[in-house]
């Protein structure tokens, strides 16, 4: 294996009240990969992520992106160094349009955490804008780009909220569920788009229940149960494993 | 120490009128999820029936006396209230105990009041964001006061409890101090009022099955509507309840201070920071709070602490808000969650 | 039209148009004395700039009128101080607000909804208890703070010897009474609109809009959103300090009464009526609870008396008891009606209602005009 793991996340444990939601997780995502974690629902997948945007602290270990130790930095310092995150109940900006859902963004990752231009026009953030236009057409919601974010079917904001995170060119993308609530045939748009966007090299970590688009994205997978990585390979050695299909099969039957 | 026993003593009673406003106020956020600003003006709606009914019992008939003639050689008038006329002695001990009794009056005109309220605005506010139900509580709460500016005038109208509790009291001699603390009666009553009053409340929620059901739609409405209880009723009558606690933290506060239309205005503010000292959405937060801060309010007014200080009697109240609210982000009993977005 | 609006020049233009002529076109609403007008400006500046606040980033200050008397106050100490010229005042005032504001949002803004309002609230009223009592040397306390004979005016003495009476408020010679006086304010008026214009529509506006939209979202997405809060907090006391620091340049007096929390109450009902979030809506909401105020206070019973004089005798005397509840002193009874029928019918207020009105008269139904509606939305969950 070779050794430039874009995250890294090393023996991490978090506890809540007497639960054990992460116990020793050690999970290595390489560049320009796509991972996907499974397990069963209440694995800890959720929280993993929530660990590495910062959103939680864990109890004991360390989360490392890009050769940066993640201890005390805060979800927006995180998100600069280049980590966005879908979540899995869509987190958009209801009441803006969906042009602005797109833009706001796009300044954060041109602009940093915080710069101060009460006075700049927007009508001269021509090339930001027709940015926006392009990823929205991307994810298929060019022709909606002036309507309310908020108005948007579940299916379609979670498109929206895949475009808001591309727009930022991030070196890391997690995905939480991105195609749950999507019909087939935007379920398959959703996985061609991510498959065109991984020739760009962005590393992805994706949690997904759909085996389907999960072997069809997938270089390497990682299998969570009770808090702990029980299995973690290539798609077709995770596929035959019997310790997976008895924790992650045998658990549900 | 007898001027920290005697601070501590004049706290109690203002502390207990924030306690049982705060109270209500936070059982209408708790189970309804409204922000009431007309809750100050509900206090002062009781303070308005006590003043009422104190009206109506001295009344009084005019008789002309032709036997007696004033200086001037007109007929002398002699005025004495119907109630007396009527009802002899038990009219004269009306007119004296007129504040106590008075309660009897304003349950059920509160009641019908906060009801009346629920029902007609309140309920089409449930699904509303915050700042609106803030805004049309505040309108509402400029209309009644008013409304009771226009029928009773901008003057306080003095109220006095009855005569046997009229004096002070001796604690010193009581606890078998040297000192000499004298404390007016009245304010130990209310203290005490306030105490059975804020009991009952909490009994009324802990024992009985009425009162379980308020508790479970304070953690969580939804699922309790869906268990099939009739959720919205027993809001109508939890707003009811806390407009009569609010009513009769009214009526037992006009003998300490002469009520007037912008009473509840005055009250509502200070109460709207106990609630949030004590956490939004936490009942003995709430009455923890209201003490708290009225006794804090009432060492503050110590010359002492003023020489050191000086008008930290003004402010100690926003003051304390301030440091709890930065320093404990939910205030001092509040839950995750609530009224952060 | 509305494209042409769009237009930065023409907005600005067509604006100052209307501004400046109010003294013309309020005429035949019997609006059109300077007394008044002074105040539409005035308080046109303090709703709109508390309408940065509020309508973009979502934050309910309650004490918002804790900056208004700083600004009152500072202004009406520069006349003391130094000169007789309103603009060090107008620069004191925005100063010494812009300072407050600074400090009261660093520490409120550590916290979001209602314990933002209560915490706004309790510094609002600290200050309004301190001007009361500790800080009379600074405030003269009940009285106010008045101009004397004996202050110094040191810059203006430097020019010409104390005068026999009290001298009167002046830009270069130009005395701040009268028509002048709201011409002046006018002028104000004019560059707090382009400012708030250019906030409006600009990344920082839009940051704004994000933020009142889902804050958490933010966070995720890579912004500090704290210094955003706390400049919107700042450039909204700001605008609160020069509105009372032109309260005290028409009239060079200020008063503790303009602190307290009803005042604060006053400029959000003026924001909401007419429409938060909107560039003009907070203006006209102002425009209207002045003109409101003016009119319904100065009837009395004669005058009522008068206006349905028309009416058979017992009808009259019914309309004027009822109607009396209303006018004169009853006038907040007015007022506390107008603001629960505006919550309750009209929530977007009256930019809402002016464009349901446009929808309704040029689509008659039609559901496509609802792009621009972003910022009257109701707030998400």
């Amino acid at each position: 294996m070779v050794a430039n793991a874009v995250l890294h996340v090393a023996d991490v444990h978090k506890n809540f009240g007497g639960l054990r939601a992460l116990s020793d997780v050690d999970l290595r995502v390489d560049e320009g990969e796509i991972h996907a974690i499974i397990g069963p629902n209440g694995a800890g997948k959720s929280t993993l992520l929530n660990v590495c945007v910062g959103r939680i602290k864990p109890d004991k270990g360390h989360v490392v992106f890009d050769g940066e130790v993640l201890d005390s930095h805060t979800p927006y310092e995180i998100n600069q160094l280049g980590v966005s995150r879908v979540f899995q109940t869509p987190e958009i900006f209801p009441d803006l349009s969906l042009l602005d859902n797109v833009m706001i963004p796009a300044f954060a990752s041109r602009d940093g955490a915080f710069k101060l231009r009460p006075f700049r026009k927007l009508r001269l953030e021509g090339d930001v804008r027709a940015e926006a236009e392009k990823n929205l057409e991307d994810v298929g919601l060019a022709a909606l780009k002036d309507t309310e974010a908020g108005s948007l079917s579940r299916g379609d904001k979670r498109r929206l909220e895949l475009a808001m995170c591309l727009i930022q060119k991030p070196k890391l993308l997690l995905l939480d569920e991105p195609t749950a609530g999507m019909s087939r045939h935007d379920t398959n748009r959703t996985v061609d788009l991510l498959k065109t966007i991984k020739q760009r090299g962005m590393t992805k970590v994706i949690i997904e229940h759909d085996m389907h688009v999960v072997f069809s994205l997938a270089d390497r997978i990682s299998v969570l149960a009770q808090g702990r990585i029980i299995a973690s390979g290539k798609p077709e050695e995770i596929k035959g494993n019997p310790v997976v299909q008895e924790a992650y099969l045998g658990g549900a039957h | 120490m007898d001027a920290l026993l005697l601070q501590f003593l004049n706290g109690l009673d203002k502390g207990g009128a924030y306690a049982l406003i705060a109270l209500g106020l936070t059982l209408v956020f708790g189970t309804l999820g409204v922000v009431n600003f007309a809750h100050g003006a509900l206090f002062m709606l009781g303070a308005f029936c006590a003043v009422t009914f104190n009206k109506l019992l001295t009344l009084e008939q005019v008789v002309l006396d032709p036997e007696q003639k004033t200086a001037w050689g007109t007929p002398l008038e002699i005025r004495t209230p119907y109630v007396e006329a009527w009802l002899g002695d038990f009219g004269v001990f009306l007119v004296n105990y007129s504040v106590p009794v008075s309660i009897i009056i304003a349950i059920p005109v509160m009641l019908l009041i906060g009801v009346v309220m629920e029902r007609g605005l309140i309920k089409y506010f449930y699904k509303r964001p915050h700042a609106d139900q803030i805004l049309v509580t505040f309108g509402l709460a400029i209309v009644i006061q008013e409304i009771i500016k226009h029928y009773f005038g901008a003057n306080p109208i003095p109220q006095s409890a009855p005569e046997i509790v009229a004096g002070s009291a001796n604690i010193g001699a009581w606890l078998g101090l040297e000192g000499n603390i004298v404390y007016p009666w009245w304010r130990l009553v209310y203290f005490g009022f306030s105490v059975v009053v804020i009991g009952a409340v909490f009994a009324f929620l802990q024992f009985t099955t009425y009162g379980m059901v308020v508790r479970a739609g304070m953690r969580d409405s939804e699922t309790v509507g869906l268990l099939g209880i009739n959720i919205q009723k027993r809001f109508t009558v939890v707003f009811g309840i806390a407009a009569v606690v609010a009513g009769l933290a009214g009526v037992m506060y006009t003998p300490i201070l002469p009520p007037d239309y912008h009473m509840g205005m005055d009250f509502l503010v200070l109460s709207f920071v106990v609630v949030v000292v004590g956490g939004m959405g936490s009942l003995p937060g709430a009455v923890l709070a209201g003490f708290l801060l009225g006794i804090l309010q009432s060492f503050a007014s110590m010359n002492e602490v003023k020489n050191i200080f000086p008008g930290i009697d003004q402010i100690i109240i926003y003051l304390v808000a301030v440091i709890i609210l930065l320093t404990m982000p939910r205030g001092l009993m509040g839950r995750e969650g609530v009224m952060e977005e | 039209m509305t494209k042409l609006l769009e237009r930065e020049p023409i907005a600005l233009l067509v604006f100052s148009a209307v501004i400046l002529t109010m003294p013309i076109w309020l005429a035949p609403l019997g609006a059109n004395y300077p007394d008044l007008l002074q105040k539409f400006a005035i308080y046109g500046i303090f709703a709109m700039g508390f309408n940065i606040l509020f309508g973009l980033t979502g934050y309910l200050s309650f004490g918002h009128a804790a900056f208004l008397g700083v600004g009152s106050y500072a202004a009406v100490w520069s006349f003391k101080l130094f000169t007789m010229n309103v603009l060090p005042a107008i620069a004191f005032g925005v100063l010494f607000s812009g300072i407050f504001a600074f400090l009261i949002g660093y520490v409120s803004l550590r916290r979001s909804g209602i314990y933002f309002s209560i915490l706004t609230l309790a510094f609002a009223q600290m200050c309004y208890n301190l001007a009361y009592s500790v800080l009379t040397p600074i405030t003269n306390g009940e009285t106010g703070l008045q101009l004397t004979l004996q202050d110094p005016r040191i810059i203006d003495r430097m020019f010409a010897p104390a005068g026999a009476g009290l001298p009167s408020t002046n830009f270069f010679g130009i005395l701040m009474s009268g028509y002048s006086g709201f011409y002046f304010c006018a002028v104000v008026l004019i560059i707090c609109f382009f400012i708030s214009r250019r906030i409006f529509k600009s990344p920082f506006g839009l940051t704004l809009l994000g933020i009142k939209s889902n804050q958490n979202r933010m966070g995720y997405t890579g912004y500090n959103t704290r210094p955003y809060t706390q400049t919107a907090f700042v450039i909204s006391g700001m605008f609160a300090g020069l509105a009372g620091s032109l309260l005290a340049v028409t009239d060079p007096l200020a008063g503790a009464e303009r602190m307290q929390w009803t005042a604060s109450g006053e400029v959000v009902l003026m924001t909401i009526l007419g429409g938060v979030g909107t560039l003009i809506g907070p203006m006209l909401g102002a425009w209207l609870i002045k003109y409101f105020e003016n009119i319904f206070s100065a009837f009395n019973e004669a005058t009522l008396e008068q206006t349905f004089s028309f009416l058979p005798e017992p009808l009259a005397h019914a309309a004027v008891a009822i109607s009396g509840l209303f006018v004169g002193e009853g006038w907040h009874l007015t007022l506390g009606v107008l603001f629960m029928l505006i919550v309750i019918f009209l929530p977007g207020g009256i930019m809402e209602g002016w464009r349901r009105l446009v929808r309704w008269i040029g689509g008659g139904g039609g559901g496509k005009a609802k792009t621009d509606s972003a910022a009257v939305a109701q707030p998400a969950e």
